[in-house]
C-alpha cells in the first residue's frame, strides 16, 4: 500500500538547508495498522505530507496506493482518506451534513452509495444528533468524529491520520480508537497514524515505525519496542529512552533496531 | 462544481456586511455622480461620453465593486497559506485554482444580487440612468460581467499566490488595490485619460473589470472587440495562475507543522 525508498525532504531555512526527512525507507502492506511515532520535529508530519502528495520529496522513490503522490495528487486523493487532528477539513459555516454532501460531490460518490455509507458512519460514530449543527458549533470530540466520517465517505482503502486523538477527552478518545480498530479489522482498511499518545499505539497498532531526526529509528511490533529496554518497562519508558538516547548525536548513538522486525526494508 | 453554491451561501451568511456595502456603494455613486455632472457640464462630450453616459458609468462602476472585488482580497488562500491549512486544500481531489475559482464565482454571484442591484436601482430612480439599448447589448452585458469576474479572479489569485513566497502579503495587496481602483476605471472613466496613459490604461487587464463591461452596457464600444479583450485577459491571467500554482507547489512549505 505504501512503498518508500530513500525518501528525503530538505527545506531552506534562512539560507541553510535543513533535512526534515532523510533516507527514509519503509513499506506498509494492505490491511496493516501502523503507528508512526517520533519526538516533535522528527519529520513525522513532513512524511505524512509527502505520502499524501501535499509536499514533493526532494529525494527518493515513493508509491502510495499505486500512485506517485507528487505526480498524481488528485488521483491519489480519491484513493486515500486524510485526517489532520489539528486542522479541519469541514466547512466551518455549514452544517455537518452539508460538508458531507460537498465531500460527496468532490469525491464523485454516487447518491445511493453515499446514503448507505453515511448511515453506517452515523451509527458507529454516533453522528445523527449533530448532523444539522454548523461545524463551528461542534465540540472537538464531535468535530473529530465528523472529520473521520468525512475522510471515509469515499471508502478509501488507505486512511492516514495525523494526531487524530489530540485534545480529546478519555471517552471521545476511546470512541475514535474503537472505531479505527473496527474499521481495520472488519473492512480491512489500511491505517497509518501518527500520535504522541502511546495509548493509541498500545491499543491499536500491531506495528510501530519510529522516526527521529528524519530517519527511521525503529520498525517493529510494540512488544519488540518494549524489549529494547531491559527490565519490566512501560511503553512510555521505552519510547522516552529511544527519544533521549538519540538526542546528542543521532549517528553514533542511534538505538539498534530490534533483531528481526517483520517488515523492515531499511 | 457545486462549490459555487457553497461560495454563494457562505457569503450570504454575511448579509449585513453586504447591505452596508450596498449602502456605501449607493452613497458614493451619488457623490461621484455630482462630481461627474460638474465635469461634463464644463466639458460636454468628454471622452466620447455625454452627461447621461457619465452618470450611468459612475453607478455601474459602483455596482462592480462587489462582484469584481475591486478593492482586492476575497480569497482565503493567503490566510490558509499563513496558517498551513492550505495542506488540506491540497489533500482534496481538485485543482487548487479551480477550487478557489468555484468559490469565488459563488461569491460574485451573491454580490451581484446584494451589492450591484441596489445602487443601480437607486441611480436609475434618482438620476434616471439609461437602460441598455437593444437586445444585443442585453445579451452581451451579462457575458461581459462574467468575464470581468474571471479577469478579477485571475488577477487576485495571482496576488494571493504570492503569499507562497512572501511571509506577509499586505504590501502586495495595497499595491494591487491602488492599481485596480485606478486602472479599472473606478475612480474616473478611463476614456478621459489623455494620450499614451489612456492608451496604456485601456490595454491593461484592470480595464476588463470596470471600464469594458461599462462600455458594453453603454454601447460605446464594439461588443465583439470588448468581449474578446476580456476573454484574452481572462485566459492570460488564468493560464499564468495555473503556471504559478505549479511553481508554488514545488516551493511549498507547510507552516505550523
Amino acid at each position: 500500500m505504501i512503498e518508500a525508498e530513500g525518501l528525503g525532504r530538505t527545506f531552506k531555512v534562512r539560507g541553510s538547508l535543513v533535512h526534515a526527512v532523510r533516507d527514509l525507507s519503509f513499506t506498509v502492506e494492505a490491511g496493516e495498522f501502523v503507528g508512526c511515532l517520533g519526538p516533535n520535529g522528527a519529520g513525522k508530519s513532513t512524511t505524512i505530507k509527502m505520502l499524501t502528495g501535499i509536499l514533493a520529496p526532494t529525494t527518493g522513490r515513493l508509491r502510495v496506493a499505486g500512485f506517485d503522490p507528487t505526480r498524481r495528487r488528485t488521483a491519489l486523493a480519491r484513493r486515500i482518506g486524510v485526517v489532520f487532528g489539528q486542522r479541519t477539513t469541514l466547512w466551518w459555516d455549514l452544517p455537518l451534513k452539508d460538508s458531507f454532501e460537498l465531500v460527496r460531490l468532490l469525491y464523485k460518490v454516487d447518491r445511493v452509495t453515499f446514503r448507505r455509507r453515511l448511515d453506517e458512519l452515523c451509527e458507529v460514530l454516533d453522528l445523527s444528533h449533530f448532523l444539522r449543527t454548523p461545524v463551528r458549533q461542534l465540540s472537538l470530540g464531535q468535530r473529530m468524529r465528523g472529520e473521520v466520517a468525512a475522510a471515509l465517505l469515499h471508502d478509501p482503502p488507505l486512511l492516514i491520520l495525523d494526531e487524530p486523538t489530540i485534545g480529546l477527552d478519555v471517552v471521545s478518545k476511546a470512541g475514535v480508537r474503537d472505531f479505527l480498530g473496527a474499521l481495520n479489522a472488519e473492512r480491512g482498511t489500511t491505517v497509518l497514524l501518527t500520535t504522541h499518545d502511546l495509548g493509541d499505539v498500545e491499543r491499536l497498532c500491531r506495528r510501530v515505525v519510529l522516526i527521529d531526526h528524519g530517519r527511521l529509528a525503529f520498525d517493529g511490533t510494540v512488544t519488540q519496542l518494549r524489549a529494547l529496554v531491559p527490565g519490566e518497562v512501560t511503553i512510555e519508558d521505552a519510547v522516552a529512552r529511544l527519544y533521549l538516547s538519540s538526542r546528542p548525536d543521532p549517528r553514533t548513538r542511534h538505538p539498534r533496531p530490534a533483531p528481526d522486525p517483520p517488515s523492515v526494508t531499511a | 462544481m457545486r462549490l459555487i453554491r457553497y461560495g454563494f451561501r457562505r457569503h450570504a451568511t454575511y448579509w449585513a456586511a453586504a447591505l452596508a456595502g450596498a449602502f456605501t456603494n449607493t452613497v458614493f455613486g451619488i457623490l461621484q455622480a455630482y462630481v461627474l455632472i460638474a465635469l461634463w457640464s464644463t466639458r460636454p462630450g468628454l471622452g466620447g461620453y455625454d452627461l447621461a453616459d457619465a452618470v450611468t458609468f459612475c453607478f455601474l462602476a459602483q455596482a462592480y465593486i462587489g462582484p469584481m472585488q475591486v478593492f482586492g482580497g476575497g480569497l482565503d488562500l493567503p490566510e490558509r497559506v499563513r496558517s498551513g491549512d492550505v495542506a488540506l486544500d491540497l489533500a482534496r481531489p481538485a485543482s487548487l485554482q479551480l477550487w478557489y475559482l468555484s468559490e469565488d464565482l459563488g461569491r460574485a454571484a451573491y454580490l451581484v444580487i446584494a451589492r450591484s442591484v441596489p445602487p443601480t436601482l437607486v441611480g436609475a430612480l434618482v438620476f434616471g440612468i439609461a437602460p441598455p439599448a437593444g437586445p444585443g447589448t442585453w445579451a452581451a452585458f451579462p457575458v461581459s460581467v462574467a468575464l470581468a469576474v474571471l479577469v478579477s479572479f485571475g488577477w487576485r489569485y495571482l496576488v494571493a499566490l504570492a503569499s507562497f513566497w512572501v511571509l506577509d502579503d499586505r504590501g502586495l495587496a495595497i499595491v494591487s488595490l491602488i492599481m485596480t481602483t485606478f486602472f479599472s476605471g473606478l475612480m474616473l472613466p478611463l476614456v478621459i485619460f489623455p494620450g499614451w496613459l489612456g492608451e496604456l490604461a485601456r490595454a491593461l487587464p484592470w480595464a476588463a473589470m470596470v471600464q469594458v463591461p461599462a462600455d458594453v452596457y453603454l454601447g460605446t464600444t464594439s461588443i465583439g472587440g470588448a468581449l474578446a479583450f476580456q476573454a484574452f485577459w481572462a485566459l492570460v491571467l488564468l493560464g499564468l495562475g495555473a503556471f504559478v500554482t505549479a511553481a508554488a507547489r514545488r516551493k511549498l512549505v507547510i507552516q505550523g507543522g
